[in-house]
């Protein structure tokens, strides 16, 4: 293998799991060690850069760095990232003195976005304070988007948003709340320079089987009654009552449910328990709720009385692997199962829908009647509309809507300014020395043994009472400051110095998780076998060095690495450092978010 | 010295030997010798070697004497028995144990100037005895915890780390120990563990006195030019003399040699030794020649290494006193004393 090129931003950033994970590359590990330093407004703000609303993601996030967390490598359980975001917002304080100041003038640029939903926030939040002109539209009476209008308020407080939309409104974008953009055409004879579209994937799937229109009235699309009850236009429900479908909206309407006067509520999903798309955390939730979760039913249809539900016929269905291979899901030929309820919600998908677009805008769609948009630029083929967040490339979630927003965001002020939108500029990369002594670091090297720490819930008998009361209390101050020294600081790099080397071993020796090696070079295929304990995770990179005087190379596996800086405490030489790496990712107009 | 402990977490692929333990059971506390130690990687061999020899913690004692070398026992090994001893006395407290107690494997760990100055009579008597042990010796050539100065074993004309060169001949332990009647000697450098921790798995099989000097450069005072002690001197004139394969039981050699470049010993306990010559017509079992080849070679500058000569039939210090199969110390009264009737038939016997 030729040398690891450390200097190449990825290389380490690849280290960071958690942070490559991101998909606003939050660089979690400095901040989990700022909430440990008592310094909560630091924490907050290092979020709040990168992700914008760290209040409402530290209750609501998907989580994708804590399965690629190292610590679930290492031993049973991820390090409760998205958890301690939440004790960050909760204990800041009043940072308002912290938030970069609106513009002082403008730069005679003007920007529309569509939407107030997390994409269209962060589009605002970037380009507001370089003195851009934003305009956001949106039919709502308050912004927000979906975070305000289908995240039962059980899980996030009303109050939070109103803080985190409240930081964005407060950098001057202009805000037109509850008018609605219906037509963009009409919205392209303004005299705007760019138009963001930022309007999700509002329309829920419909479940055309028979009974629908005769029992429509007890029927509900699962995104419009979380909205409807979240604006409080409905504040119940039967007592019986069926969720069909297994992702996290399908999770939320049955809790909401419970709490609306829905006594037996049950949830059906044509899949697996496995396959669900729901969170495994947002499942549990539900089932400590008393919501049983019923597997491989697909419902035929819907029973009524003259109009009136009375339940739904399922049909029993199993997954069975065909002659091509393939698995497919069939009829068990079980008899059929009615199950009575009194209201159903469906959960079982969301769409885009564009029907305000005009297709004579010079904005193309795809075969799915998708527009198309560049995955890099978010450039549609008009080249004065970009998309992002569930808009763009159909529904995901919170933080990947606010990553699409911080691109586009650099999208539109290199096309304002009449650069090329393709030129990303490269993100900024500090590699520093955390040696503070002959064996003393600038970071607590200890690794913790701990277990992950649960968060404590309200009692449910309070949480059911209250569609309000928030069911996650955080954590207490105690337990989050354990649970930030699980973090294994993976942004501490090891970094080695070929040159200084005396091939000693005595990193092989002290190394608790065997992930160095002195050997003869060759194909990575072939030193992955090599290795002192083989380097099967693929995924993971091999740290390789020049050769050596004995003619041997260092092979580190980055896998199950502690980072607990032993290599180099034993190293006599130098020749191992831990460097901390710190990616400071490209944002319009560079420092514009911060003051 | 490191301040933290080792963390416990290890890699999810580390195996467990018969036994059920880990290598990483093997270990002790984290080592306080300076960063880059030689002794560390000894220390580090020896855990392999027992973590691979199967051997049950508590079976086990390791006794030492005084200096850098000698507190290495507390850095492997946590869970077995352990004795450090007044300086250069281990070989007489370690004899007296395994004369009490010869069900244990006795592992002596010492250093140049504990074996070679202080307690060069006790190493000398021990070995000649033919007490069962493996004798480790982490040779650096220098006083370390005093800062430096030559020991025994440096050799004439090198140069200290101040630049004083040395005007004393140098004692080489492996000559003694063939000279004393070492019935298994080795040579091993501390960073070459693929050689290391076969030679070390071996001298704790083997049945008698094992001696093995590794060779182990003080980073902190003995690893500079015209030292003949550091990394760079030893690697640059390391003559193996043989690789070793080491077996317990039969096993048939995995690895294929062509015919005649590999010569298997069979030890009393059934073990297999598999030496890969590499220097032609050296005889491991040919005491005479091993020294030979050991006085030329070292005159031309060579360090030599590897296993250098074993007795395979060799008997140790019980066969010699006819001693009791049982260990001492699990005898009851009546087998210890005897009563005044047996010692009349003693005193008669000698009249």
């Amino acid at each position: 293998m030729e040398p690891t090129n450390v200097e190449a931003p990825d290389y380490f950033h690849k280290v960071v799991d958690c942070q490559w994970a991101c998909p606003a590359h939050t660089p979690v590990p400095e901040y989990i060690r700022m909430i440990h330093a008592g310094r909560y407004a630091d924490a907050y703000m290092v979020n709040w850069k990168s992700n914008v609303f760290p209040g409402v993601l530290g209750r609501t996030c998907d989580r994708p760095c804590e399965p690629a967390c190292r610590r679930g490598r290492v031993e049973d359980e991820p390090v409760a990232i998205c958890r301690l975001k939440r004790v960050a917002a909760d204990h800041k304080g009043d940072v308002s003195a912290r938030m970069p100041l609106p513009a002082a003038k403008h730069n005679g640029l003007r920007v529309a976005c569509i939407g107030a939903g997390p994409a269209s926030l962060t589009v605002a939040r970037d380009l507001a304070p370089l003195g851009y002109e934003v305009v956001v539209y949106d039919g709502d009476a308050k912004a927000g988007g979906m975070i305000r209008s289908q995240i039962p308020r059980f899980r996030l407080p009303e109050s939070v948003i109103d803080e985190e939309v409240g930081y964005i409104t407060d950098l001057g974008p202009v805000m037109k709340l509850g008018q609605r953009v219906d037509s963009l055409k009409a919205l392209l004879t303004e005299k705007y320079d760019a138009i963001f579209v930022g309007t999700g994937a509002p329309r829920g799937r419909d479940l055309h089987i028979p009974g629908r229109q005769e029992a429509a009235a007890s029927i509900h699309i699962g995104i419009d009654w979380l909205s409807s009850v979240s604006f409080g236009h409905i504040d119940k429900i039967g007592k019986r009552v069926i969720v069909l479908g297994g992702g996290n909206t399908a999770m939320d309407c049955c809790r909401t449910s419970r709490r609306l006067g829905g006594e037996s509520v049950t949830v059906v999903v044509r899949s697996g328990f496995e396959e669900m798309k729901a969170s495994p955390w947002e499942k549990e939730d539900a089932m400590h709720e008393g919501i049983p979760i019923l597997n491989w039913m697909v419902p035929k249809a819907f029973v009524h009385d003259n109009g009136r539900l009375t339940g739904v016929m399922f049909e029993k269905v199993e997954p069975r692997v065909g002659e091509d291979g393939r698995r497919k899901v069939v009829p068990t030929g079980e008899p059929d199962q009615f199950i009575e309820c009194d209201d159903v919600l469906l959960a079982i998908g969301q769409e885009n829908s564009f029907p305000w677009i005009e297709r004579d805008v010079g904005l193309e769609f795809d075969q799915w009647d998708m527009p198309k948009v560049d995955e890099i630029t978010f450039q549609s083929t008009n080249p004065r509309v970009f998309f992002g967040g569930d808009a763009a490339f159909g529904p995901k979630n919170i933080i990947w809507a606010v990553a699409h927003g911080h691109e586009a965001a650099v999208s539109i002020d290199a096309f304002c300014r009449g650069n090329d939108v393709r030129l990303r500029p490269p993100p900024g990369v500090t590699l520093a020395s955390q040696k503070m002594g002959i064996h003393e670091w600038s970071y607590d090297n200890d690794v913790s043994l701990d277990l992950r720490f649960k968060v404590p819930h309200l009692e449910t008998s309070k949480a059911l009472a209250d569609v309000k009361a928030e069911v996650e209390l955080g954590f207490t101050l105690e337990q989050a400051l354990a649970e930030t020294q699980r973090c294994l600081n993976c942004d501490v790099q090891t970094v080695f110095a070929a040159p200084a080397c005396i091939e000693c071993d005595a990193c092989v020796d002290i190394c608790p998780t065997d992930c160095i090696t002195f050997t003869a070079n060759g194909p990575e295929d072939d030193l992955r076998t090599r290795l002192k304990a083989p380097a099967t995770n693929e995924t993971q990179d091999l740290y390789v060095s020049g050769t050596l005087p004995t003619g041997r190379v260092m092979v580190k596996d980055e896998d199950v690495c502690l980072h607990c800086g032993l290599c180099a405490e034993r190293c006599p030489t130098g020749a191992w450092d831990m460097q901390k790496f710190l990616l400071d990712i490209t944002h319009a107009g560079g420092s514009g978010c911060s003051r | 010295m490191t301040y933290i402990a080792k963390p416990r977490f290890h890699h999810p692929s580390l195996i467990e030997n018969k036994l059920g333990f880990t290598r990483r059971d093997y270990e002790g506390k984290v080592s306080t010798l300076c960063a880059g130690c030689g002794h560390d990687s000894i220390s580090a061999a020896i855990v392999q070697a027992c973590f691979e020899l199967d051997i049950e913690p508590h079976r086990l004692a390791k006794l030492s004497g005084i200096g850098c070398s000698s507190k290495t026992p507390d850095y492997f090994l946590g869970a077995s028995h352990g004795f450090n001893t007044v300086h250069g006395r281990m070989p007489s407290v370690l004899t007296g144990a395994n004369l009490a107690n010869r069900d244990l494997i006795y592992l002596g760990v010492s250093g140049d100037g504990d074996s070679a100055s202080i307690g060069l009579g006790q190493f000398a008597h021990s070995i000649r005895r033919g007490v069962s042990m493996a004798y480790i010796v982490e040779n650096n050539g220098v006083y370390g915890l005093t800062k430096g100065q030559f020991s025994a074993t440096a050799d004439k004309n090198s140069k200290s780390k101040k630049g004083v060169v040395n005007h004393d001949s140098a004692i080489d332990m492996v000559s003694l120990a063939l000279q004393l009647g070492a019935t298994f000697v080795g040579r091993s450098f501390s960073g070459d563990k693929a050689q290391l921790v076969p030679l070390i798995k071996a001298a704790i099989r083997h049945k008698g006195a094992a001696f093995i000097d590794c060779i182990s450069p003080c980073i902190a005072f003995n690893n500079h030019a015209g030292s003949t002690k550091s990394f760079d001197w030893v690697r640059e004139h390391n003559e193996a003399v043989n690789h070793l394969d080491f077996m317990v039981g039969r096993a048939p050699i995995t690895a294929q040699y062509a015919p005649g470049e590999t010569v298997s010993v069979e030890q009393h306990d059934g073990t297999v030794l598999t030496l890969r010559k590499v220097a032609a017509d050296y005889d491991p079992t040919d005491r005479a020649k091993a020294m030979g080849f050991l006085m030329e070679r070292q005159a031309a500058g060579e360090v030599v290494t590897g296993l250098l000569y074993i007795d395979p039939e060799a008997e140790d210090l019980h066969d010699a006193l006819d001693t009791v199969a049982t260990p001492l110390n699990q005898l009851g009264g009546g087998d210890l004393t005897p009563g005044s009737a047996a010692l009349a038939k003693i005193n008669a016997a000698l009249r």
